[in-house]
């Protein structure tokens, strides 16, 4: 039974993939590669050398970009949080940076970085710095009066209650939106990639595309940026299942 | 002879001309009035009011969580400034440390002991609150009861001389409600330590007080403070109870009718 539960999303996608070569040998006009066009489109750039090379470049942005939106929102989000007035002061400020894509900077970017990794990073790190602060803000603000007001009748520091307390109340809330924002991550750089690089899977696609419409390698570039993602986020789901957080799952 | 047993009895606390008012601007709303209160060394005070009265409003004054808006908590010839771990208050849910498990939780305020002093008090606490086999549990594996036993065992375990409690078993059940009454007993009578018990319900008050302080409708001001001068454990079938709750029920207004 369960082994046939698991066996059930695998069945779907060769299903899909047949379907899809079939459609396409029996439609003559070229809207779309076959299936094997795009396995043989992956294997064409591992062989050039270029599958490693651009999923390499690809990750090494995200991962810069990534890291350092987190490593240094979480502290001012829950700077933000922990002191009402610099909430009070920024919290507009973020409101209206929030709503604009990292997108709608990919010229300022060109601007000041040109293209190339600085740029994609750059995206990247506004894509993710903003959800992680709002989250961990508002985390902050979510914790039980109960709870602090334990701790300090305990008789413990600033510092402690911000330790004992503070960070493992708001470490799930953390966790997910590290999460969700490795996602918005790994859509970013592809569009940045797109116009404000020379390497990595978002220029692959379009490289693809000008130089002589191959179909075949932007297919295979949409293929390896769903797998790669899928992975990032398998890796992420994980995180969230670790033991020290699991209570948060279990609280109605 | 009563003034002398009188000064043999120290006063653990005492709160003198007590006002809170909240809000500000026109939007004001008088919480407690002109609150006078001594409490003894070791004596178990019920605070008991209808719910909304602003008794935990005190509570949380004695506890040094509110800072009144006039008059004055002294408790041990101290003026009260804040929260103190001599003092430990039980909250009414929610309480417990759910990232916790139940040792942890119970030693939450331990953390100045060293490693084998923490780990033999959390032993003693968890035996005495009757969790053993549940250290390793974490607050959500746990009953209601079960949950709130383990707030009452960490507040204990840093050896605290005054316990607030608001409400504790509010959220319980009826039975369990009973037995948590009797194991606090029998906990208080173990540490004789000195205990403030909010509570609305007339039956806990007179089950568990020494003094029940009977307080009226917001603005909360003292109505009376009866002796409930039965010896534990008590009978609550008995004549002497039956009369009490009674005289409490009409101090309230509420005739036990149905």
């Amino acid at each position: 039974m369960r082994a046939w539960a698991k066996a059930l999303p695998w069945a779907f996608v060769a299903l899909l993939i047949l379907t899809w070569q079939m459609a396409i040998s029996h439609q003559p006009a070229a809207i779309l590669p076959t299936p094997w066009a795009v396995v043989l489109g992956i294997q064409e750039l591992a062989v050039k050398g270029l599958l490693l090379k651009y999923v390499v470049a690809s990750l090494f942005r995200v991962t810069w970009g990534y890291v350092l939106a987190a490593v240094l929102a979480i502290p001012f989000g829950l700077f933000l949080g922990w002191h009402r007035r610099g909430q009070v002061a920024l919290n507009p400020l973020l409101q209206i940076l929030r709503p604009i894509s990292a997108l709608a900077w990919i010229p300022l970017a060109i601007l000041w970085f040109g293209v190339g990794d600085l740029a994609s990073i750059f995206l990247i790190f506004l894509a993710s710095f903003l959800p992680i602060t709002v989250t961990a803000m508002n985390a902050v603000g979510s914790i039980s009066s109960n709870h602090l007001n334990v701790g300090r009748n305990f008789g413990l520091s600033e510092t402690q209650l911000v330790l004992k307390v503070l960070f493992p109340a708001v470490m799930p809330q953390l966790v997910v939106s590290l999460r969700v924002a490795l996602g918005v991550a790994w859509l970013v750089v592809v569009a940045a990639e797109m116009i404000a690089a020379t390497s990595g899977l978002g220029f692959l696609i379009v490289d693809a595309r000008n130089a002589g419409n191959r179909y075949d390698l932007v297919v295979a570039g949409m293929v390896l940026i769903g797998l790669i993602g899928l992975l990032l986020d398998i890796m992420m789901r994980k995180l969230e299942h670790l033991s020290f957080l699991r209570w948060a799952h279990r609280e109605e | 002879m009563a003034g002398m047993v009188q000064t043999t009895v120290r006063s653990k606390l005492s709160l003198t001309g007590l006002n809170m008012t909240f809000g500000h601007g026109n939007e004001v709303v008088d919480v407690l009035e002109n609150i006078d209160l001594e409490v003894r060394e070791g004596e178990f005070i019920c605070l008991l009011g209808p719910s909304g009265c602003g008794k935990s409003t005190l509570l949380n004054i004695v506890g040094g969580f509110l800072k009144p808006s006039s008059g004055e908590v002294v408790i041990d010839g101290e003026p009260v400034r804040g929260p103190d771990p001599r003092r430990i208050f039980v909250f009414q849910e929610r309480g417990v440390f759910p990232w916790l498990t139940v040792e942890g939780n119970i030693g939450f305020g331990l953390f100045r002991l060293s490693r084998q002093e923490k780990a033999r008090r959390i032993a003693h606490y968890v035996e005495l609150v009757g969790l053993q086999g549940f250290e390793r549990a974490y607050p959500h594996e746990l009953s209601g009861g079960m949950k709130q036993r383990v707030e009452v065992a960490r507040a204990l375990a840093v050896n605290p001389d005054m316990l607030f409690l608001d409400e504790p078993f509010g959220a319980l059940d009826s039975i369990t409600r009973l037995e948590m009454r009797r194991e606090l007993l029998r906990i208080w009578r173990a540490e004789r330590k000195t205990i403030l018990f909010v509570t609305h319900d007339i039956e806990e008050s007179v089950q568990l007080a020494d003094r029940v302080v009977v307080m009226s409708t917001r603005p909360a001001r003292i109505r009376n403070i009866m002796e409930i001068n039965i010896p534990h454990p008590r009978d609550i079938s008995s004549r002497r109870y039956l009369d009490l709750r009674d005289s409490i029920f009409e101090q309230i207004g509420l005739a036990h009718k149905i």
